[in-house]
């Protein structure tokens, strides 16, 4: 298995728009709340209002009886669980015996506007009885702390310990050994869309369709059966255009299983419109974590060992907590050469809305602390940041101490282009006051090589159609969030068939037409999907080649393909258009489908320890950023001034694509090194809008240089790896590193707000203050 | 749909709406975005946050860049109103419209008709504007996908001019 160069491009070196970008700019793409809903219920749900109880009572007759109310639904009708991992399902769609967080769903009506549902609502009586609370990870984990869980104790989700190498040794024959407290407060995807659902249950012919923002809609698929016990096959899942997720739509999610249960107690049409503050609650997103991190380094910056302990408050239930513990600690490898590594991890249950799988799933805030630390070092050593990083790179192929398989590797190419683009070397101690250039590095998934639901299946389907118009239609249930996947999968067919990408349409994500996709998750579709549907065209190809053989009265190894020309490859004259081709290709068999897979084989699916799959992957991403920052003294506002980025993406199938998905990914990590934060009052979120949830606007977002390197990965599609990752996690540190160039201070929390900032230079004052206090009193 | 019992009072409101004249029956309290959305279905209009908080909903009142989900509907009686459907004439897009396209000034596509009226607004009153000037007219519109940079070069593409990076 070796990827395919591309000889004869016809877009992949200057790059396309998005397939769909015309109904976008045009205001003519229909997202979930855009669809027709003429006919539809309105939904709404009940929601908690303590952040942990038991339910004593809850009383919906009064609701049941309000004029225009046609569904009233509570825990009682769904007593089954849902969630991510089979061994760890333990939310209900909607609470039963006990209520967990505050903002949990508890009852559900459905009505014939918003004013009634509403009113409905306010008429359901609930009576809770209040257990103890806790909001922090340290609370929850006290002894005697009440447990969220019965069958969890110390509240713990989950504990992981590895160790790999002697790192006892590691650390004793280090020349320095340096630890770092560091922590980063918990954030939410923001995506600008907030969650939405439409379901229509037809009771005649007891069939559910469900149009939904979900990445994943085969895990929405699964889980509708389950909670509502029906045959899978009567359930259709349909992804209308999604106005983003970056995670906070892999997991399924509440309000949708919600949905679907008034809209079958209805026995019609339900429209959800979470509001923002409702989609803050359903949460799903990226863990406040503390980390101890500590490394030992040889005098050259060579790591001789690194221990890792990582706490992730991941509130009230499981969801995605034990991947993200697991990436956590997995992810320590695979970017650097490390002989030995130590890793203990532990995944709290608070009582907060649930966290789950964001953008950089479970890595980046270890490879934050990592970054930071290894700048300090480097600064301890009197080393260069750029040269402590090249001493421990890794060459590939090999395989990690966690049995990560590393195929390509283009970190060191990406060190070149930013220490060039930025000016690294003629600029580095030279700024003026207040001013600092930090370096980090980073690298991501592209697909985890073992998906969730192990089902035996190929990994990803893809299938291409042919038809007596010419056109062809490729069918994937992968998801197109924004990323422009269902773009990739156009451009992967029409240059493996030689034919233009108008002649490609992509139809995506609905169950009853396209093939099952695991989603869009771990960065998974490029590789994966690109893949399979490589594979499908290839043998869409070989049919055709035979075909117009047939008709040239050639071998088919001699028919030549150029553009939409098939000709016989000695020079002759005898040449056929596509669509004498087409037709001689259907004339025996009529319409024609190719089914294309990809399956990541046994050996790259990670180590035999327990939670060695996670992490594991086909082929990983590479990225080094440099950030430059200006900070003002009097107010603590650190400044963004510019990014340059470079990113091993293998190759670029849509360079226009990997630079907006790039910049997209570094200013994501923006937000959550300089403003995005979370915050709760006794479990009530007092960030639950996009006000008060501060994300950078244009006015303080900075210029972001991109610089594509491309190190051919040997099994991605044309080479291709993922791009809309890998470059988050290096922005954070990067930025830390550039305050400490610039300010002499090193912060250990995120995000750098002002007040943190103005904080540590007060503080700074005072010691300075006192030590000539001192100096002049002794 | 509506709710059983008593109905909040209507007025008949007569605006111009993507260059056409109509009048309809219209609740006082409606939001601008629920009749544009709901009565007059250009959902190209979008609701991204609880009131005012990210513009996905901005449309031209009188050729001003206004959040419809903060802007009463029977405040715009006699006005002129246009949305994102509004801004292709005879089949072509607007300049704007196609260099968010060709630019990549949009991926999930969600904030895109918002920020286009927001920058439509702009390149009407300066057709050359700086790049502080366009940081300024969009600094009400979030998006989480771009990190912005394609966004602006898309609005200096549209206004013609190169870009300065």
């Amino acid at each position: 298995m070796t990827a395919d160069p591309i000889t004869d491009s016809r877009v992949s070196r200057r790059g396309v728009p998005l397939i769909d970008g015309l109904e976008k700019v045009s205001g003519g793409a229909r997202y979930t709340a855009d669809l027709d809903h003429a006919d539809a219920l309105v939904g709404r749900i009940l929601r908690s209002p303590v952040s942990h109880g038991e339910i004593i009572r809850v009383d919906v007759s009064k609701a049941r009886a309000l004029e225009g109310v046609f569904a009233v639904v509570t825990g009682d009708d769904c007593p089954f669980t849902y969630g991510v991992l089979p061994v760890a399902m333990n939310e209900y769609p909607m609470a039963r015996e006990r209520v967990r967080y505050r903002g949990e769903p508890i009852a559900a009506v459905a009505a014939i506007d918003a004013e009634t549902a509403e009113r409905a609502i306010s008429l359901i009586e609930i009576e809770l009885h209040r257990l103890p609370a806790y909001y922090t990870s340290e609370e929850a984990r006290a002894p005697g702390s009440t447990l969220l869980h019965d069958n969890k104790p110390g509240n713990l989700e989950r504990e992981v310990h590895h160790e790999f190498g002697d790192w006892q040794q590691g650390l004793a024959t280090a020349d320095l050994v340096r630890e770092a407290k560091i922590s980063c407060a918990e954030l939410n995807h923001a995506q600008i869309e907030p969650h939405a659902c439409l379901v229509d249950y037809d009771p005649i012919a007891e069939r559910l369709t469900v149009q939904s923002v979900s990445q994943v809609g085969y895990y929405l698929h699964l889980m509708l059966a389950r909670c509502l016990e029906m045959d899978s096959s009567r359930i259709r899942v349909v992804k209308p255009f999604i106005g983003g997720g970056f995670g906070a739509r892999v997991e399924v999610l509440n309000f949708e299983i919600i949905t679907a249960i008034l809209a079958r107690a209805a026995a019609g049409k339900v429209l959800m419109r979470l509001s923002r503050e409702e989609t803050f609650l359903t949460h799903r997103a990226r863990p406040q974590t503390d980390m101890a991190l500590r490394l030992g380094m040889r005098r050259d910056g060579k790591i001789t060992a690194c221990t890792c302990e990582v706490v992730q408050r991941g509130g009230a239930y499981a969801g995605y907590g034990i991947v993200t513990i697991l990436y956590a600690g997995a992810l320590l490898q695979g970017l650097y050469d490390i002989p030995a590594i130590k890793y203990d991890g532990y995944r709290v249950y608070t009582n907060l809305p649930p966290c789950g799988a964001m953008r950089g799933h479970g890595a980046v805030d270890t490879r934050h602390a990592f970054e930071c630390l290894l700048d300090r070092m480097a600064r301890d050593l009197g080393l260069d940041p750029f040269a402590v990083r090249r001493a421990n790179l890794l060459h590939a192929p090999t395989r990690t101490l966690n049995d990560l398989m590393v195929n390509s590797y283009g970190l060191a190419e990406c060190l070149d282009h930013v220490e060039r683009a930025s000016g690294w070397r003629d600029r580095i101690g030279k700024l003026p006051a207040g001013k600092g250039l930090g370096i980090a590095c980073s690298h991501y998934v592209s697909g985890a090589a073992k998906p969730i639901h192990w089902t035996g299946e190929p990994h990803a389907v893809v299938n291409v159609r042919l038809d007596f118009d010419g056109g062809i239609t490729a069918l994937t249930g992968a998801a197109d969030i924004g990323q422009g996947s269902s773009t990739m999968v156009a451009i992967a067919v029409a240059e493996t068939l030689g034919v233009s990408l108008d002649r490609v349409r992509v139809i995506a994500a609905d169950s009853a037409v396209t093939p099952k996709d695991n989603g869009a998750y771990s960065s998974r579709i490029t590789f994966m999907v690109g893949n399979a549907a490589i594979d499908a065209a290839k043998k869409l190809k070989a049919i055709l080649v035979d075909a117009a053989a047939g008709k040239l009265e050639a071998h088919p190894d001699d028919i030549e393909v150029i553009g939409e020309v098939f000709r016989i490859d000695s020079g002759q004259q005898a040449s056929l258009p596509f669509a004498e081709v087409v037709k001689a290709a259907l004339a025996d068999r009529g319409a024609i489908t190719v089914s294309g897979t990809f399956t990541c084989p046994p050996e790259s699916q990670g180590g035999r320890h327990k939670g060695g799959a996670v992490g594991s992957t086909m082929g990983f991403s590479y990225a080094a950023q440099v950030v430059e920052v200006s900070i003002d003294d009097t107010t603590g506002t650190v400044t963004v001034d510019k990014v340059w980025t470079a990113l091993d993406c293998g190759h670029a199938i849509n360079p226009l694509a990997v630079e907006g998905q790039i910049q997209g990914s570094v200013w994501m990590g923006m937000g959550q090194a300089l403003c995005e934060e979370t915050r709760y009052l006794d479990g009530l979120p007092a960030h639950a809008s996009l006000l008060e949830y501060r994300m950078p606007t244009i006015a303080e977002s900075p210029p972001i240089e991109v610089h594509i390197v491309e190190s051919h990965d040997p099994y991605g599609p044309f080479g291709a790896k993922e791009a809309s990752e890998g470059a988050l996690a290096g922005f954070p540190p990067a930025m830390v590193n550039a305050i400490a160039n610039a300010i002499d201070i090193d912060l250990d929390e995120l995000p750098v707000t002002p007040d943190r900032v103005m904080e540590a230079l007060v503080q700074r004052r005072r010691q300075a203050r006192l030590a000539k206090t001192l100096k002049a009193t002794s | 749909m509506h709710a059983p019992g008593p109905q909040p009072k209507k007025r008949l409101l007569r605006l111009r709406l993507n260059g056409r004249w109509r009048e309809d029956a219209v609740a006082e309290r409606e939001l601008l975005v629920d009749y544009l959305r709901e009565v007059a279905r250009l959902t190209g209009v979008k609701i991204g946050c609880d009131g005012g908080e990210c513009g996905a909903c901005t449309v031209l009142v009188d050729g001003e860049a206004v959040p419809s989900c903060i802007t009463l509907a029977v405040r715009c009686e006699g006005r002129n109103v246009e949305t994102i459907e509004g801004l292709a004439k005879q089949g072509r897009l607007s300049r704007l419209q196609r260099a968010f396209h060709e630019k990549l000034g949009t991926q999930c596509g969600f904030c895109t008709p918002g920020m286009i009226m927001a920058a439509e607004a702009l390149l009407r009153r300066y057709p050359k504007p700086s790049e502080s000037e366009i940081r300024a007219a969009l600094s009400g519109n979030l998006c989480r996908c771009t990190g912005y940079v394609k966004i602006i070069e898309s609005v200096q593409a549209a206004a013609g001019q190169p870009h300065d990076r």
